[in-house]
């Protein structure tokens, strides 16, 4: 029996505001245990909550840039529970009036375009972390408040994922999207990108859906690329088996077994007695609001890659890449507009010689030494005739690491290129003196030869020589 | 002279002339404080090392002459709901009772600025959930005008003013304690309008209902208290951003303004016959003054009540969530996992009403009951809103009774805690409509004080503080019989 699978996600994602959502304090990663915090962050009796602008203001961004209506009205919920991380035994969040909804994200997968839905993005806050240490009566538990109160944007999407890997493409271009209008860091391994995913199988051509099984503890997009494949020949087998799934449940993924383990079942999950904070007013946010907001974000990437494919004429894959993150694709553009050439060459630029040195440094590209005006000057120095492709090779990579201009490698290395031609045809006459087996060979028929005697002619200049003139005055030597 | 018998204005004065210094005002009051307060029990904590700091500070700037406000050198005492940085604040519960806030609430860094000095922090009902401040950790407070009778809901500090252990105190008002606790010691209480007096600080019961305020002997030095607590604050959303109104000119005349007197008030309710005589004989002293009296209808009363019970406890419950023994204040010493942690501190940290509240609140906000009760309440409050707000159309303000009868005596309404709630019938519209209400002594029934409500609209306190002034006339300063002064 063939099936469907049906897959939701539901990704939690930590804003980059400079303060946290209800209080003022820092709301930067990485500070000494306990060191940014409040008597708001801390559930102090008498402390009140204060909704930090700029909080809501990233919420209405990433809206924007799914695609959702911004509410004009819209207001927050206490979703009460007790555990130690919740200093206030309540989450401020978002229940019936959420600030965005009905969005939508676009994927491209190998048989196409998808438009995934996206029902709601809500702007809520973060709880904090707990480390356990042993257990039984020696255990203990340590809290740290830095992350309470950290505003959180919990993003959900329909169930309109039909596979695991498409689950996959959908959370790379979410966290794209994110990270482009500068909302978050959206890092995986820094706990500022979260996701919980939904799935559930029915029958080719069903309308119902069928028992879903949440699954949690995804650590990274393999992880959760990983888990649905396990679950859906999980789901898969029990329903060949005529063993449907008896109720919903959670299930945590286990990275060493690599399997889905069966944490609890879903009815369990807690009443959370929501109710509308009283203190906090409802936000209301006017059309002109909304579109200041519009007004500040960038060109989203799958404009830019539309637009790279039109005025540049690339083709789809490099606009994907070279779109893909802000960085490139800013780095890319400013390239292109100091070099004036070829847009073809920047792009082979950027994609091979620039990310193969990224990625062996395990480098980000804001943090390279290299400027877009530097790399636009080596390709007109290559144009110009001044060095060979070769040699450029070499010269950006020393501009990478040492960050120097172009020009001033060049002539510190004296690579200029030599095309002076009575020089390379005295080189030329040397090494056909030199070698006079392979000159035989060549004159023989051995076309191949000639390749070997150009090299000797690069080795004798130390790689300087115009290539193209040397292969050329070596044939007309040769031929004489 | 005697000190701790003058009002505001009194002590200003004696300030201004250099007849006193705010030094020996404040010994004065301590000492007083010494004398009667065991018996009393009104304050929780004496900061005696801390208001002779103050007060010489206070010194120091009336010396200058510079930075005096009408507070500079008072002494001014705090119901222990209400956060002092450095200051034990227990809000009369084993919960916090060793807890020592690393802030000042709103309301007193305002009072600190305006140079007042904070003498003591006074005793309510634990987390200010009751009506008579036997709930209080602490024992009862004791109304000075029969040590054998409650003082009201925020007890400890009306039973302080009114025994004059501080000419001024600031409490709290989520049902109606404030008022009524004024009413039952003889003296004025004013809550203000939601929104009003920030709520930064104020340990939260009733995040929708309550509001702190001033208690004094005086309708004008209950005024001066309020220009100085009340106003904007960033630190609390729920607070107005506009400024306080004016509050100027209060000597004016009232001759002319309409009073309303609710029917639903009257007849049907409780009142003791002696109360509802002194009501009406005040009614007739203000339509002597040249005031007009016209009945007005507020049928939604008869759900006020419960609906109040309910939000009460919905919000409270939540609010009292926070106190777990994880972060601050009372732990149980014994416990082997969290869960435990969680269930044994607050069972021994609670008393037994908070511990219906809580029970009650989590009931009402479940998702069974969340339509039934929540919702259904919150409906009742807009019809409460409306009646007023369709009552005010026709009147200026509006007059009611504070309590239905004399302080009970300590111990007598405890067996059935409904009861309590019921004390709270006149009261709970102001909380549910947010308007602003206050409590200023009309006489005396069986030689116990009994208080006279005002209500009116939002805006309208200086209406309310010119009517109260021409009514404190009426009725006297209610002096505590001579063996108490």
């Amino acid at each position: 029996m063939a099936y469907e699978t049906v897959i939701g996600l539901e990704v939690h994602v930590e804003l980059k505001t400079a303060a946290k959502v209800f209080c003022g304090c820092d709301a930067r990663f990485g500070a000494e245990a306990n060191t940014r915090t409040c008597p708001g962050c801390l559930g102090f009796p008498g402390s009140l909550p204060v909704l930090n602008k700029q909080a809501v203001n990233f919420t209405i961004m990433a809206g924007l840039a799914l695609h959702c209506r911004i509410a004009p009205f819209s207001r927050f919920h206490r979703k009460q529970y007790f555990y130690p991380d919740l200093p206030g035994a309540y989450q401020i969040s978002q229940y019936d009036l959420p600030l965005c909804e009905k969005g939508r994200l676009e994927i491209v997968t190998p048989e196409g375009k998808r438009t995934i839905g996206i029902n709601r993005i809500h702007l809520e806050e973060e709880a904090g972390r707990t480390y356990h240490s042993g257990s039984g009566p020696e255990g203990y538990s340590l809290l740290d408040h830095n992350r309470s109160g950290l505003g959180l944007i919990e993003i959900v999407s329909e169930p309109d994922l039909r596979s695991p890997a498409e689950a996959r493409t959908y959370l790379e271009k979410l966290q794209t999207i994110l990270q482009y209008i500068e909302v978050s860091d959206c890092k995986m391994e820094e706990g500022s990108f979260r996701c919980d995913a939904n799935i559930s199988l029915r029958p080719v051509g069903g309308k119902d859906f069928g028992r879903r099984v949440e699954l949690k503890n995804l650590n990274s997009f393999k992880a959760i690329q990983a888990a649905l494949e396990y679950e859906e020949g999980r789901q898969s087998a029990l329903l060949d088996a005529g063993t449907p799934l008896e109720r919903e449940e959670s299930r945590a993924w286990d990275e060493t077994r690599g399997s889905t383990v069966f944490m609890r079942p879903k009815e369990k999950a807690g009443d959370y007695r929501y109710f509308p904070d009283p203190d906090l007013v409802p936000v209301v946010v006017d059309d002109g609001w909304v579109e200041k907001v519009r007004q500040s974000l960038p060109e989203l990437p799958e404009i830019k890659r539309e637009r790279y494919i039109k005025e540049y004429g690339l083709p789809l894959y490099d606009a994907d890449v070279l779109s893909s993150s802000r960085p490139t694709a800013e780095f890319f553009e400013a390239v292109v507009k100091a070099y004036g050439g070829d847009v073809k060459v920047v792009s082979n630029w950027v994609m091979v010689e620039l990310a193969r040195l990224l990625n062996m440094e395990k480098m980000e590209l804001p943090a390279a030494k290299i400027t877009p005006e530097s790399l636009a000057g080596l390709l007109k120095m290559v144009d110009e005739g001044t060095i060979s492709g070769k040699i450029a090779k070499t010269v950006f990579t020393e501009m990478f690491y040492s960050g120097k201009k172009p020009r001033q490698i060049v002539e510190e290395k004296g690579l200029v290129q030599i095309s002076d031609k009575d020089l390379i045809t005295a080189v030329v006459q040397k090494v056909i003196a030199g070698n006079p087996d392979s000159v035989a060979d060549y004159r023989g028929g051995k076309t191949k030869a000639l390749g070997f005697l150009v090299g000797q002619v690069m080795k004798e200049t130390r790689g300087r020589a115009n290539p193209a003139m040397a292969n050329t005055l070596l044939r007309e030597e040769l031929d004489k | 002279m005697e000190l701790c018998t003058m009002c505001l204005g009194e002590l200003r004065k004696a300030l201004d002339n250099k007849e006193a210094s705010s030094k020996e005002i404040t010994a004065a009051f301590l000492k007083r404080i010494r004398g009667f307060n065991p018996e009393l029990n009104a304050l929780v904590t004496v900061t005696e090392e801390e208001a002779l700091a103050a007060a010489g500070e206070a010194d120091t700037r009336l010396a200058r002459g510079n930075g005096v406000t009408p507070l500079t050198g008072i002494p001014v005492a705090v119901a222990d709901n209400i956060c002092t940085q450095g200051v034990r604040t227990t809000c009369s519960s084993r919960m916090l009772e060793d807890f020592i806030p690393p802030y000042d609430a709103t309301i007193v860094s305002r009072l600190k600025q305006a140079g007042a000095v904070l003498i003591g922090k006074t005793n309510l009902d634990e987390f200010a959930a009751g009506t008579s401040t036997e709930y209080s950790r602490f024992g009862p407070a004791r109304n000075p005008w029969d040590v054998n009778r409650t003082p009201g809901g925020a007890g400890g500090a009306a039973a302080a003013v009114a025994a004059g252990l501080a000419p001024l105190a600031v409490g709290s008002d989520t049902g109606g304690s404030l008022r009524r606790a004024a009413a039952f010691c003889g003296i004025t209480g004013i809550k203000p309008a939601y929104g009003r007096v920030s709520r930064y600080g104020l340990a939260a019961l009733g995040s929708s209902l309550e509001q702190a305020g001033p208690l004094a002997r005086r309708v004008d030095d209950a005024a001066a208290l309020y220009r100085v607590i009340a106003g904007p604050d960033p630190y609390d959303t729920t607070c107005l951003p506009t400024p306080v109104e004016d509050l100027d000119r209060l000597e004016e005349g009232i001759d002319g303004l309409k009073i309303g007197i609710p029917r639903e008030y009257f007849t049907g309710a409780e009142l003791l016959p002696e109360m509802k005589n002194l009501l009406l004989s005040t009614v007739k002293s203000l339509e002597e003054m040249g005031v007009r009296t016209v009945e007005v209808s507020l049928p939604s009363t008869r759900y006020a009540l419960a609906a109040h019970i309910l939000l009460a406890a919905a919000e409270g419950g939540s609010n009292l969530a926070r106190y777990d023994g994880v972060r601050y204040g009372y732990r149980s010493p014994e416990t082997k996992d969290i869960f435990s942690l969680y269930t044994k501190t607050r069972q021994e940290g609670f008393g037994d009403e908070v511990k219906r509240r809580i029970i009650t609140g989590t009931l009402v906000l479940s998702t069974e009951c969340y339509n039934d009760y929540y919702l259904r309440a919150q409906k009742i409050r807009t019809l409460v809103i409306k009646d007023f707000s369709k009552a005010f159309s026709g009147c200026d303000l509006i007059l009611a009774p504070v309590n239905s009868g004399l302080p009970p005596k300590v111990g007598e309404k405890r067996s059935n805690p409904l009861d309590m709630y019921l004390e709270e019938y006149f009261t709970v519209a102001a909380n549910l409509t947010g308007i602003p209400a206050l409590s200023v002594p009309g006489g005396l029934v069986d030689g116990l004080p009994a208080g006279v409500q005002l209500m009116g609209p939002a805006g309208a306190e200086r209406t309310l503080l010119r009517v109260a002034r021409r009514l404190e006339t009426v009725a006297g300063e209610l002096l505590i019989p001579a063996r108490k002064k």
